[in-house]
């Protein structure tokens, strides 16, 4: 074998396991749209959001710092005490779930029925309001997040495969991607068993498809929608984890739901295995692409790719990979 | 038949209880229409009653006022002897009155087990958290409600399509499984809005059967609005009669068929 078949290996199993990140995001959209019908523009800032409150947490941040310090002249930052990784996550999750509380309290509530166009704009706002909110209460400086998982390339993985080909040097696979492969796989098969044999799960579906008969069963529209808000508050808290601990958490997270955008073209808005699948293509699409074509026409071609591979599927299967079909009857 | 008696004795031997809802002087517009007007009637225990009248007549109107869909302006509903305050319709069906639509309301992407299963939310208890874990208190649960559903899938002989997405079942199936989540959750009143539309003469047999069945074994109340008077006729052991919002008639099916208000209506009348 020559060394550029095992390369071209090592560029699939990282190109899958970017795309698991960009499906983690993509996640949180999926929950969301299906049981609302509502594209959650502020998916990414509340990914952000969550790795903010994380960090903030465990290290014993003070919130609002800035603005106490302002009006009381005061000199507060930090608690001084380290809070254990666990129980810092359980809080953010806590967090996570109040705002779910507080978005269907003073949001949602207010337009049932509307357009989905109006609830989209709602939050448009939604996102840059969360934006300015956790730069006040957490300050914008770009923070480390450690949760413990390890980083940078699994030597044992490349001293053990090192030598298969002439010129080939191992395999370089990132342990924080793979983690994050385990950690996604791992929650997708949770959600999708929680959506399928649990009442709760059952109720989630069933708002998704006829808000009425929900209701004539004795499902509480606005319960269920604080359990999907608080559901994606999950889903983006474990996103802002892998991306915080991959690249640190700063503001520019936000925009890593642009990345999930050509992941839910192709593996369509309502299928949780479509945004994991969806998220595989684009990750190994874009790769191998950039890997194979990049050098000859100058790089770079990882931020455009994705969205010309999401296009050419948007002609042929609108409805995405996984989504369900779209037929008209007359 | 008397209507103020506490109960009374069916043609086919069935005694009738005590009323379990009133509804007393309700009166329900949209803006300047005026759907139901002033109308009062009672829905007994163990009976099956129906609701019967003209196009727009307020039929599907009234049933959703029962079910908490619309809102009176006007009028008092007393279930179980109290009065209902206003309430969202899930909890009402959480005070255990279930319903079939008109035009099969059923959440077509989930298999016929699973919409059935959504019948039993009312009486699932265990929380989130439970459920997340799933070992334990959850799983006991749902094996038990699971049991029940599979009960009403052999009561209605659909066993054959259990796993079956409800979208692609034809119409008939449909309105079954509709009626067999409206019975899984085992309600003290089960309100059907025209349960047999559109359906052929067997099916409609078949229908006429399950609905008699379900009052017969289980003892369960059944408010419904048909259209087809033959079934109508049959089945029930009262019948309301609703024209334009009012109600012409109240009482046993005889009664009903030579009351002259109602006569006129249905074979309308010269107005002079």
């Amino acid at each position: 074998m020559p060394a550029t078949f095992f390369y071209t290996i090592e560029v699939i199993a990282n190109g899958l396991m970017t795309g698991v990140m960009y499906s983690l995001v993509a996640l949180g959209f999926v929950l969301i749209f299906k049981a609302s019908g509502v594209f959650n523009y502020a998916q990414g800032v509340m990914a952000l959001f969550a790795a903010l409150t994380l960090v903030g947490i465990q290290t014993g941040q003070v919130p609002f710092a800035h603005l106490i310090n302002t009006i009381f002249g005061t000199h507060y930052d930090k608690f001084g005490w380290q809070v254990p990784t666990l129980v810092a996550i359980l809080l953010a999750l806590g967090v996570m779930i109040l705002f779910a509380y507080l978005v269907e309290r003073l949001i949602l509530k207010h337009l049932v029925n509307q357009d989905p166009i109006i609830l989209f704009m709602a939050t448009i706002g939604l996102a840059y309001f969360m934006e300015g909110f956790g730069d006040l209460m957490w300050g914008s400086d770009i923070k480390k997040l450690d949760v413990g998982l390890p980083q940078g390339g699994n030597l044992w993985l490349e001293g053990a495969t090192a030598g298969w080909a002439e010129g080939f040097y191992g395999f370089y696979l990132d342990n924080l991607d793979m983690w994050a492969t385990a950690i996604a796989v791992v929650l997708v098969a949770s959600l999708m068993f929680f959506s399928n044999y649990t009442k709760t799960g059952r109720a989630l579906r069933a708002v998704a498809d006829d808000n009425q008969a929900a209701l004539s069963v004795g499902i509480s529209l606005r319960t269920i929608w604080v359990i999907v808000w608080s559901l994606a508050g999950f889903v983006a808290l474990v996103a802002g984890i892998m991306w915080g601990a991959k690249s640190g958490v700063q503001f520019s997270l936000s925009l890593i739901a642009l990345k999930a955008l050509p992941v839910l073209m192709l593996g369509g808005f309502t299928s949780i295995p479509g945004a994991i699948v969806g998220g595989m293509i684009i990750g190994v699409g874009e790769k191998l692409f950039e890997f194979s074509v990049g050098p000859y026409i100058g790089g770079a071609t990882e931020n455009w790719f994705a969205y010309v591979l999401a296009l050419l599927f948007l002609v042929f299967r609108p409805q995405g990979l996984f989504g369900e079909k779209i037929i008209e009857r007359v | 038949m008397n209507a103020t008696a506490e109960s009374y004795v069916t043609a086919d031997g069935r005694t009738i209880g005590a009323p379990v809802m009133e509804m007393k002087n309700i009166t329900l517009k949209f803006g300047g229409v005026t759907a139901i007007s002033d109308i009062s009637f009672d829905i007994r225990e163990g009976e099956i009653r129906a609701i019967i009248g003209p196009n727009g007549a307020g039929k599907s109107s009234m049933l959703n006022v029962i079910n908490g869909f619309y809102h009176p302006q006007e009028g008092e509903i007393w279930f179980h002897g109290e009065k209902r305050k206003p309430m969202k319709p899930y909890q009402i069906a959480q005070q255990g009155i279930a319903r079939t639509f008109q035009n099969i309301a059923l959440f077509k992407g989930m298999s016929t087990l699973d919409n059935i299963m959504t019948g039993r939310f009312t009486h699932m208890k265990t929380n989130m958290l439970m459920q997340a874990i799933w070992k334990g208190p959850a799983e006991r649960e749902e094996n038990l409600n699971r049991e029940i559903v599979e009960h009403v899938i052999d009561f209605l002989e659909i066993q054959a399509i259990r796993k079956t997405p409800v979208g692609r079942l034809p119409y008939g199936l449909q309105k079954r499984v509709e009626l067999g989540r409206a019975l899984a959750a085992q309600p003290k009143l089960l309100l059907l809005d025209e349960p047999m539309a559109g359906m052929n003469v067997e099916e409609k047999e078949d229908m006429s059967r399950f609905i008699l069945d379900v009052n017969d074994e289980f003892g369960t109340t059944i408010a419904l609005i048909e259209h087809d008077m033959g079934v109508v006729m049959d089945i029930s052991d009262r019948v309301v009669v609703l024209d334009y919002g009012k109600k012409i008639g109240d009482g046993t099916p005889d009664e009903v068929r030579n009351n002259q208000d109602v006569i006129d209506a249905y074979l309308g009348v010269a107005h002079d």
